[in-house]
């Protein structure tokens, strides 16, 4: 029980007024940074680093992951609320949350959302408080070939369960690997489909597309559909609250499924994207409410959002004792570790006890008042919806705009995003899905990437998709995923004719 | 007078005792020996930190960490942001930059795809098109193997990789940038030909040799020192023609200084990659010297002592004439090992 003491350690070290208090002033940053759409959290970090310069290096990692914590919250309330992902994990929560928003349960969505942000979390960190070292060495066995099943799992989690018409599902996933593979192609070094233009070469940004395609189609819809926001009748007292705490226990098995992947994926750095979606897909199709999903089930709200912060929790793990950066914002952490003269890698764990027990303790303690935080201020966002669209659509755009623009720094961002907010109403119109199009393009090119590199490793032979257990497992997966629809039909023929 | 007129003339009054102070300062600064410090330029906005490369890589810690140095130490007035633009393998940082002419609120950090995304890519931009500041510091690049291969020398790997064939994977960052430079320059100088796996990130590079899913990298130093102090890497020799100065020990038995160079191992191959500030081109003299200035108060910072000696950096720093010469040295000798490569576009 070596771990329990120092974990008592870490909370005594994490306990004191001041990093309390750098606990909350970093959840209210992190929920800001999470609500406005391209800041994510790598670049609110990025950008607040520099204030905890002279800092104690365990406050400020308290203060930073703190922001971390707070931006997985905020990601989902205007998900739910506008179907603007904050955050690129919010996409699937946008499914059901913003259905339920519609039909005035904007209280019960968010709340289900954060409590399940919470749970996730908490999971993910017991994991890290007491499996740190076998799971660090889990995730050196993931090589390219690895990497590409993981991937394949996460699409044909999501094809195998289109509801519309499969060829629609996968002319858009088509569209978003077209996409996907503008800019540099990193195996072999060569431009593609940039037309000889500076500004393609960055490519596509997931965010700016996500932001587009969600949001401001979301706006054109409504102004079609008469300048007013559905559901504005949202209750806003807290007694909502209580009341869907009351319901959650019954999606036990969907929450347990979900911290299961979004373990998974953050540890081996697949990311919380790749969870969210696939935890989403999986509980669609295992659930019995199943085909309720997209019309605003809690079910479908619960799914992505815990996995998504399991994963964002354990994508820690692996920068801690391995010094590999699970996420682009562990990465940007990682680069603070260096600059408070501190070396990250395995012996992390040995040689700064003080500094990693704090962080683990702080990370019980900061999802602690991050839920407090968020939880209290439901009925304020709920309220929001209150707001005539006239005057909040127009805030809106502004802010999409500002939040397109600061991901790369580049006003064609700004135009991107007008131009997939038509495209995304043109999809809606037409009834053609955009997950999977997004899907493709937020894990199109490491896909191929993985795919070619493994190719090259293997000399150009399938068979390293099988070459070891855990490959020739995880593609296993991924196949009876895809084949899934089409087993349970030949089943239901079968008991049919029978 | 209401309350916010108050608040207006007691800021203005702090104005004018600050611009008071100022003033003293700065005649006492004429009257000490610098002069050219005194009259000389300083930025009077933002100064935009341009990283053309992605977060977490190398150029980009050091980028954060000079940002650091400065706020901690107060050496410039105005604030300095760091942006990455490393679309294209960078080129969008650049002609980001090339197309500032004339600005002097923007600075970038460059690397070796300085000289190669041009000549690998195309895409139409040269060193010749920025004013050159600063030498910061030249980056080592160290051969290493999985510590459970049971290659002890440079020398006997290399037999290894000779008699397998091309079967052995070399892991590095990126495609016809500076770690497949060095493969195909191995394999010039030895005839031993690997099978070259690029990924997207040095960190990414270390840890598939940790988890042995390639045979070797070319990994900076900083990259792999942690998983080398774990006891998951070896180190077997340093790409560069002396050996690094640090004595002090990084595991329990060696220290930088006792990695032999490659020449010296039998695999007689060198490269060392840039790491340099740049203005944009036609700035004014005055102007490219605060930023000389800046970088060289930041050298003499103990922390950036330490970061170089963490990072087992080659400290070679160079500006004015010197570092030009030193310039066209390292394109031409870019072209050439990319032309011997096949690399050119």
């Amino acid at each position: 029980m070596d771990e329990l003491q120092s974990l008592w350690q870490g909370f005594a070290v994490a306990l004191t007024a001041q990093n309390v208090l750098l606990m909350f002033l970093g959840i209210t940053l992190g929920v800001l940074i999470g609500v406005l759409p391209g800041l994510g959290g790598a670049n609110g970090i990025a950008i607040l680093l520099p204030l905890t310069f002279t800092m104690s290096p365990t406050s400020a990692i308290i203060m930073l992951s703190c922001i971390y914590w707070g931006a997985l919250f905020g990601g989902a309330i205007t998900s739910i609320l506008f179907n603007i992902p904050g955050e690129p994990w919010s996409v699937a929560t946008t499914f059901d949350g913003h259905p339920m928003a519609q039909q005035g349960r904007a209280g019960e969505a968010l709340t289900a959302a954060f409590t399940g942000s919470f749970v996730g979390a908490l999971v993910a960190v017991v994991m890290i408080t007491f499996l740190a070292p076998l799971v660090a060495e889990f995730a050196l066995k993931f090589g390219p070939p690895e990497y590409f099943a993981v991937y394949l799992l996460a699409f044909c989690s999501f094809v195998g369960m289109g509801k519309g018409s499969p060829w629609k599902t996968i002319a858009a996933m088509m569209l978003g690997f077209a996409m996907a593979a503008v800019g540099m192609d990193t195996v072999t070094g060569q431009l593609r489909l940039t037309f000889g233009s500076t500004e393609l070469m960055r490519g596509f940004d997931f965010l700016v597309a996500v932001i587009g395609l969600f949001g401001i189609g979301e706006i054109l819809l409504t102004m079609e559909e008469g300048l007013e926001f559905k559901g504005r009748s949202a209750r806003i007292n807290a007694r909502v609250v209580l009341e869907t705490w009351a319901q959650l226990p019954k999606f036990w098995a969907t929450s347990l499924r979900a911290c299961l992947i979004g373990c998974w994926m953050g540890v081996t750095p697949g990311g919380a994207t790749p969870a969210s979606f696939m935890s989403y897909g999986v509980a669609k199709n295992i659930s019995k409410n199943g085909h309720n999903f997209g019309k605003g089930e809690m079910e479908g709200v619960v799914a992505p959002e815990t996995a998504a912060h399991a994963a964002g929790t354990s994508a820690l793990l692996p920068m801690l004792a391995l010094g590999i950066p699970g996420s682009p914002t562990a990465a940007v952490l990682l680069g603070g570790l260096l600059i408070w003269g501190l070396q990250p890698g395995p012996l992390l764990f040995v040689e700064q006890k003080e500094f990693v027990w704090g962080l683990i303790a702080s990370m019980y303690l900061g999802n602690i008042v991050g839920l407090i935080v968020v939880l209290t201020t439901v009925p304020l966002f709920a309220a929001i919806l209150r707001v005539p669209f006239s005057i909040i659509a127009p805030i809106i755009i502004v802010v999409c705009a500002i939040g397109a623009f600061t991901v790369h720094n580049a006003m064609l961002d700004v135009w991107l995003m007008m131009l997939f907010g038509v495209a995304g109403y043109v999809f809606k119109k037409l009834d053609y899905p955009m997950a999977p199009m997004v899907l493709a393009l937020v894990l199109g090119d490491r896909a191929e990437d993985s795919f070619r590199q493994a190719m090259l490793m293997s000399q150009g032979s399938l068979s390293i998709l099988w070459s070891n257990w855990l490959v020739g497992s995880i593609t296993a997966g991924a196949l009876l995923l895809l084949f899934w629809p089409l087993i349970t039909a030949l089943r239901a023929r079968r008991a049919g004719g029978a | 007078m209401n309350a916010f007129a108050r608040v207006r003339l007691q800021h203005a009054r702090r104005r004018l005792t600050l611009s008071a102070c100022a003033a003293t300062l700065l005649s006492a600064l004429v009257a000490a020996p610098s002069p050219a410090l005194a009259q000389g330029w300083e930025p009077t906005r933002t100064v935009e930190f341009i990283v053309p490369a992605g977060t977490g890589g190398g150029a980009d810690q050091m980028a954060r960490f000079i940002q650091g140095v400065i706020q901690k130490n107060n050496l410039m007035k105005q604030p300095l942001v760091v942006v990455n633009k490393g679309g294209g393998a960078g080129a969008e940082g650049f002609l980001d930059i090339k197309n500032s002419k004339g600005d002097p609120h923007k600075i970038v950090i460059t690397l070796s795809n300085l000289f190669t995304t041009p000549l690998a890519t195309g895409v139409p931009f040269d060193w010749t098109d920025l004013t050159p500041v600063s030498m910061m510091a030249l980056d080592q690049f160290v051969l290493w193997v999985n510590a459970k291969s049971p290659y002890k020398t440079a020398k006997e790997y290399i037999e290894a990789v000779r008699a397998a064939g091309g079967k052995m994977r070399m892991g590095g960052t990126g495609s016809r940038q500076e770690d497949q430079i060095i493969t195909v320059s191995i394999t010039r100088a030895t005839g031993a030909r690997f099978t070259y796996i690029p990924f997207k990130g040095g960190g990414e590079v270390a840890t598939q040799l940790v988890g042995g899913h390639v045979d070797s990298t070319v990994n900076n130093p900083i990259e792999a020192v942690a998983q080398w102090r774990a006891g998951a890497l070896r180190p077997l020799c340093v790409f560069d023609d002396e050996r690094m100065p640090y004595k002090a020990r990084v595991t329990d038995t060696m220290a930088w200084s006792d990695i032999p160079t490659c020449r010296e191992a039998g695999v007689p191959t060198d490269y060392v990659m840039l790491r340099g500030i740049f203005m944009a081109g036609g700035v004014t003299p005055a102007q490219r010297d605060f930023y000389v200035n800046l970088m060289r108060r930041i050298r003499e910072t103990p922390e950036w002592r330490r970061f170089m000696e963490e990072g087992a950096f080659n400290t070679t720093a160079l500006s004015g004439e010197p570092f030009v010469e030193w310039l066209k040295r390292a394109k031409e000798e870019h072209r050439a090992l990319m032309k011997e490569a096949g690399f050119l576009k």
